[in-house]
C-alpha cells in the first residue's frame, strides 16, 4: 500500500444500535436531531416510522433497528434521529444513540467479512477497526433502497 | 465576468427574438409577399446576431448572420419565398433556439448546423442574380438600426427645425481594419467638427473598446449635406464605405403618437416640414429606402403596443424564495391563532386576526405575481402545429383562445408536455387526412382550437378539433382485448366513461404507430401528470364530428385551503376544493350494499369510506358511535363519503411534498405542517373514489 493512500482517511458519525456501533461518512450527514413528534404514514413499509418537521421540511423517518430486523426497544433519552441526504433524499434514520465523530483511515477499512446469515449483511460497506472498536460502515443506497 | 452579468438578460432576449421571429414567420407563411414582414424578421435577426457576438458565441452569431443574409435577400425581392426557403429558416430558428437552450444550460451554445448553413447559403447565392456587388450595398440597410428614446427624438426633431439634417450613418470599416479604435476615433472626430453625433451603436464605450465587427451606426445632426458627409468620411483610412441616410423621423412621430398624444400634434407638424428633405437621400441610400419607408408603419403599431405597460424583470428564484418565505409566515401565522385562541388575550386576537387579513391580501398579490400568461406554454405549438402537419400531409389551422389566461408559474413549468401530447393526439388521431375529410363532406382543413380560460378556482384548458372522435366501438373493443375493462362492465358504461378509456394505461387505437403520438404509452401520463397537478382531464367526442379534451387546473399549487380532520389522535386535510359539504349521521342511516356501506344524502346514494380503515389507524378500543361524522367529497360526478372522527375546523395550509423517498403512497398526495409544528397528512380524494 502506497504513502498516500495511507494518509488518506475518511470522517464518520459513529452511532449504535443493539450493541453495535455503526458508521455512516460525514459528507452524507445533515444533521443530528433529538426525538420529536412523528406523524404516521400510512401503507408504508413498517421500517418508515412517517414524517417529521424538520424546520419547515417534511422528512421522512426510517427506524433503523426495524430496517436491520432487530430487536425492538423503546425509544429513549438517548434516542437520536441522523439525517442522511443522499443523491436527492433526504431521511431521518432513528438509532439508539450517536456519540462519535472520527478520522478513519482508508487503510483500517475492509471489506465485509464473509459471514453467513444476518439481514444487515447486505446493508454493509466495509467494517473499520480503530484503536480495538469495530466500526460497520453503511451502504447508504441499499439501506434505503426497497427491499426486493 | 461582465459577460455573465448580461448572459441572464441576453438568453431572456435571445427567446424573445427568436419567439419573434417564429410567429412572424409564420405569418409570412400566409402573406409570402408581405415584405413588412420579412423586415420584422430581419430586425429581429439583427439584433440576436449583435447581441450573440457581443456575448462571444460566434455559431449563434454565425448562423443568425447566414440567415439574415437571406432575409435581406427577400427583402430586396431578390429572392421570393416559397415553401422551401421558409423551411430552411425554420430550421434555422429551430437550431438558434437550441442554441440557446444550451447556453442558458450553462452550455457554450455550440452545435452543427453545417447543413443548415449550407442550405442558407445555397438560397442566398442560388438565386441571387448579381451576387457580390448588390449585397454589398444592400447589406448595410440602415432601416432602423438604431432606435431612439424621446429625448433623441425630440434633439432630432428640433435640430431639423432649425434647418439641420439628421442622419443615419453607416460605417463599414475594411476586414483587415487593425486599427478600428483608431478609425472609430477619426470618424467621430470629422463627425464632430461638422455637426452633433446623438448616438452611436454600438455605444462610444463599446466602439472605444473594439467591441464591434466592421460596421458601426451613428446618428448625426449637421448642417452639411449628406454628399458631403459621405465624401468626407470616406477619406478615413481603411474605410471600406459609408452610407448615409436621412432620418426618418415621421416613424418616431408615429411612435410618439401612440406615448404622448399632446406632444404628437406639434411632432407630426414638424415631421411634416422635415420630411422635406427626406426627398433627396444620397444616391446610394435611394434604393434602399423605399423598402424601408414601406416596413415603417407596420413597425411602429407592433413594436410600441406595450408602451404604457411599466414593468421590471425579476429573477424567478427570487420569487420561488419569496414563496418559501411566505409559507413559513403561513405556517407560523397557524401556530399563532392557535396560541391566540389558547390565550384568548382580547387584544392579541384582534392583532392576530388582522395580521391574518393583511397575510391574505398578501398572499394575493404574492400569488398572482408568480401567474404567468399560458402564451408561454402556447406559443410554441404554431410551429409544432406546422411541422405536424407537414409530417402527415394534412391540413391543419391552429386556433387560440385565450392565451392571456394567467396560471401560476409551477403548473405553467408542468403543463407543456401534456398540452403537446394532447395535441399531437388531436392531429395524428383526430383530423383526418384531407381525402377522408371530403368524403365525409367536412372542409379539407382541420381545426384544433387551443382554449384557456379561467372559472372560478380553477383555469381550463381545451383542445377541440373537428376530427373524427372518438369510435365508441373500436375503443370497447381493444379496452376488452387488452383487459382494461371487462365485457360486462362495458355494457353499463357512460359514453363519457368509454371516451375517458383512450386515458388509461397501455392503451393505444391507432392502427398503425407513428411517430407522432405515441406507442400506447402517452395520454395515461398525460393523466397523471394532470392529477398530479390536482387538476383533471375529461374528454368529450362526437364521432365524425371531433372531440373536446378539457383539462381543469387548480389557479395554485402551493397554498390551499383544507378542512382539518381528525381520526384517534392522527389529523389528516382535506382539500377544501373536494369538498362539497360535511354531515353528521346516525349508525342507523348506514345501509349495506353490496357489502359496500352507503348512506341517502340528498336522495343520491354515497358509498361510505371509513378513513381508520383505510389508513389503518391504530385503535386503542373499538368504539361504536351512535353519530358519525362524514366529509361528503366527489371527484368529477363521482361522491363519496369520508368517515372522520371530528371536525377540526377549516384552514390555509402550505402543500409540501413528502419528498423522493416516500412516493406513490396511497390516497395521501402530500403534507403539510399544522401550526404546533407537527405534520398532518393530506388526503388524496381522487385515489378514494373509483
Amino acid at each position: 500500500m502506497t504513502n498516500a493512500v495511507e494518509q488518506e482517511s475518511i470522517k464518520v458519525i459513529v452511532f449504535q444500535l443493539a450493541d453495535k456501533e455503526y458508521a455512516i461518512p460525514v459528507s452524507h450527514v445533515q444533521g443530528i436531531e433529538k426525538l420529536m413528534h412523528i406523524t404516521r404514514v400510512p401503507k408504508t413499509a413498517k421500517y418508515v416510522k412517517g414524517v417529521i418537521n424538520l424546520r419547515g421540511v417534511v422528512t421522512p423517518i426510517v427506524d433503523l433497528r426495524e430496517r436491520f430486523e432487530l430487536p425492538i426497544s423503546e425509544h429513549e433519552e438517548t434516542t437520536r434521529i441522523i439525517i442522511i441526504s443522499l443523491e436527492d433524499m433526504e431521511v431521518g434514520f432513528v438509532v439508539d444513540s450517536a456519540n462519535d465523530v472520527i478520522d478513519i483511515p482508508a487503510s483500517a477499512i475492509e471489506p465485509q467479512p464473509e459471514v453467513v446469515g444476518s439481514l444487515e449483511e447486505e446493508f454493509i460497506s466495509g467494517v473499520a477497526k480503530v484503536e480495538k472498536r469495530l466500526l460497520i460502515l453503511l451502504h447508504l443506497e441499499k439501506v434505503l433502497n426497497p427491499l426486493k | 465576468m461582465e459577460v455573465n452579468q448580461y448572459l441572464e438578460m441576453f438568453i431572456e432576449e435571445s427567446k424573445e427574438h427568436l419567439q419573434a421571429c417564429s410567429e412572424h414567420l409564420l405569418e409570412l407563411e400566409k402573406n409570402p409577399d408581405d415584405l413588412a414582414i420579412v423586415g420584422e424578421i430581419f430586425r429581429s435577426a439583427h439584433t440576436l446576431k449583435g447581441m450573440s457576438a457581443t456575448m462571444g458565441f460566434e455559431d449563434l452569431a454565425d448562423l443568425t448572420h447566414k440567415m439574415e443574409n437571406v432575409l435581406d435577400a427577400i427583402r430586396n425581392e431578390k429572392i421570393h419565398v416559397t415553401p422551401e426557403i421558409l423551411d430552411v429558416v425554420f430550421e434555422s430558428v429551430d437550431h438558434l433556439e437550441e442554441m440557446v437552450m444550451d447556453i442558458a444550460n450553462g452550455g457554450d451554445g455550440k452545435r452543427d448546423v453545417s447543413s443548415t448553413v449550407a442550405q442558407l447559403k445555397r438560397i442566398e447565392l442560388g438565386e441571387e442574380a448579381i451576387p457580390e456587388v448588390v449585397a454589398t450595398i444592400a447589406a448595410p440597410v440602415v432601416e432602423s438600426v438604431l432606435e431612439y428614446d424621446s429625448f433623441e427624438q425630440t434633439v432630432i426633431t428640433q435640430s431639423a427645425e432649425q434647418g439641420f439634417n439628421a442622419f443615419e450613418i453607416s460605417v463599414t470599416l475594411r476586414e483587415d481594419c487593425l486599427l478600428k479604435a483608431a478609425r472609430v476615433f477619426m470618424v467621430f472626430e470629422i463627425l464632430e467638427k461638422d455637426g452633433d453625433v446623438i448616438k452611436s451603436s454600438p455605444s462610444v464605450e463599446k466602439l472605444e473598446d473594439e467591441q464591434f465587427d466592421q460596421q458601426f451606426y451613428v446618428a448625426f445632426v449637421t448642417k452639411t449635406s449628406a454628399e458631403d458627409m459621405q465624401k468626407k468620411l470616406m477619406k478615413v483610412s481603411e474605410v471600406d464605405e459609408v452610407i448615409v441616410t436621412v432620418i426618418d423621423q415621421r416613424k418616431f412621430s408615429e411612435k410618439e403618437f401612440e406615448a404622448h398624444q399632446e406632444v404628437a400634434a406639434t411632432v407630426t407638424a414638424v415631421a411634416e416640414v422635415a420630411a422635406i428633405p427626406t426627398d433627396t437621400p444620397t444616391a446610394k441610400a435611394e434604393p434602399v429606402a423605399k423598402p424601408v419607408k414601406e416596413a415603417t408603419p407596420a413597425k411602429t403599431d407592433k413594436n410600441h403596443a406595450p408602451v404604457g405597460n411599466k414593468t421590471i424583470r425579476v429573477n424567478i428564484e427570487r420569487l420561488d424564495i419569496l414563496m418559501n418565505l411566505f409559507e413559513e409566515l403561513v405556517i407560523d401565522r397557524g401556530r399563532l391563532q392557535s396560541i391566540s385562541t389558547e390565550v384568548n388575550h382580547g387584544e392579541l386576537n384582534e392583532t392576530v386576526e388582522r395580521m391574518s387579513r393583511v397575510m391574505g391580501d398578501l398572499q394575493t398579490i404574492i400569488l398572482t405575481m408568480r401567474m404567468v400568461p399560458v402564451e408561454t406554454v402556447f406559443n410554441r405549438f404554431p410551429k409544432m402545429i406546422r411541422q405536424l402537419s407537414r409530417d402527415l400531409n394534412k391540413k391543419i389551422n391552429l386556433e387560440i383562445i385565450g392565451a392571456e389566461t394567467e396560471l401560476d408559474r409551477t403548473v405553467i413549468d408542468e403543463i407543456g408536455d401534456p398540452l403537446v401530447h394532447l395535441i399531437r393526439n388531436s392531429v395524428d388521431h383526430g383530423i383526418e387526412n384531407p381525402t377522408a375529410r371530403r368524403a365525409k363532406g367536412k372542409p379539407e382543413e382541420g381545426t384544433v382550437v387551443l382554449r384557456a380560460y379561467h372559472s372560478g378556482n380553477y383555469v381550463f384548458i381545451e383542445i377541440e378539433d373537428d376530427g373524427a372522435g372518438i369510435n365508441r366501438e373500436k375503443v370497447l373493443a381493444k379496452a376488452i382485448s387488452k383487459g382494461i375493462v371487462t365485457q360486462e362492465q362495458s355494457y353499463s358504461m357512460s359514453d363519457k366513461q368509454i371516451n375517458e378509456l383512450i386515458l388509461a394505461s397501455g392503451f393505444s387505437t391507432a392502427d398503425v404507430i407513428s411517430d407522432v403520438s405515441g406507442r400506447g404509452v402517452g395520454l395515461d401520463v398525460v393523466k397523471t401528470t394532470i392529477e398530479s397537478l390536482g387538476g383533471n382531464i375529461s374528454i368529450e367526442s362526437t364521432q365524425d364530428v371531433g372531440s373536446i379534451f378539457s383539462i381543469q387546473l387548480p389557479l395554485t399549487l402551493s397554498i390551499i385551503s383544507v378542512m382539518l380532520v381528525e381520526i384517534e389522535k392522527e389529523i389528516y386535510a382535506i382539500p377544501l376544493s373536494s369538498i362539497i359539504e360535511t354531515s353528521i349521521i346516525r349508525s342507523s342511516e348506514i345501509m349495506n350494499a353490496h357489502n359496500q356501506k352507503v348512506i341517502d344524502f340528498r336522495g343520491k346514494v354515497v358509498p361510505l369510506v371509513f378513513l381508520e380503515e383505510i389508513f389503518e389507524v391504530p385503535r386503542q378500543e373499538h368504539q361504536d358511535e351512535e353519530f358519525h361524522s362524514v366529509v361528503i367529497v366527489r371527484k368529477g360526478e363521482k361522491l363519496a363519503g369520508l368517515v372522520v372522527d371530528s371536525f377540526i375546523g377549516q384552514q390555509e395550509i402550505v402543500l409540501k411534498s413528502l419528498g423522493n423517498y416516500l412516493t406513490n403512497i396511497f390516497a395521501i398526495s402530500g403534507a403539510t405542517i399544522l401550526g404546533n409544528g407537527k405534520v398532518a397528512l393530506i388526503v388524496d380524494c381522487n385515489a378514494l373514489i373509483k
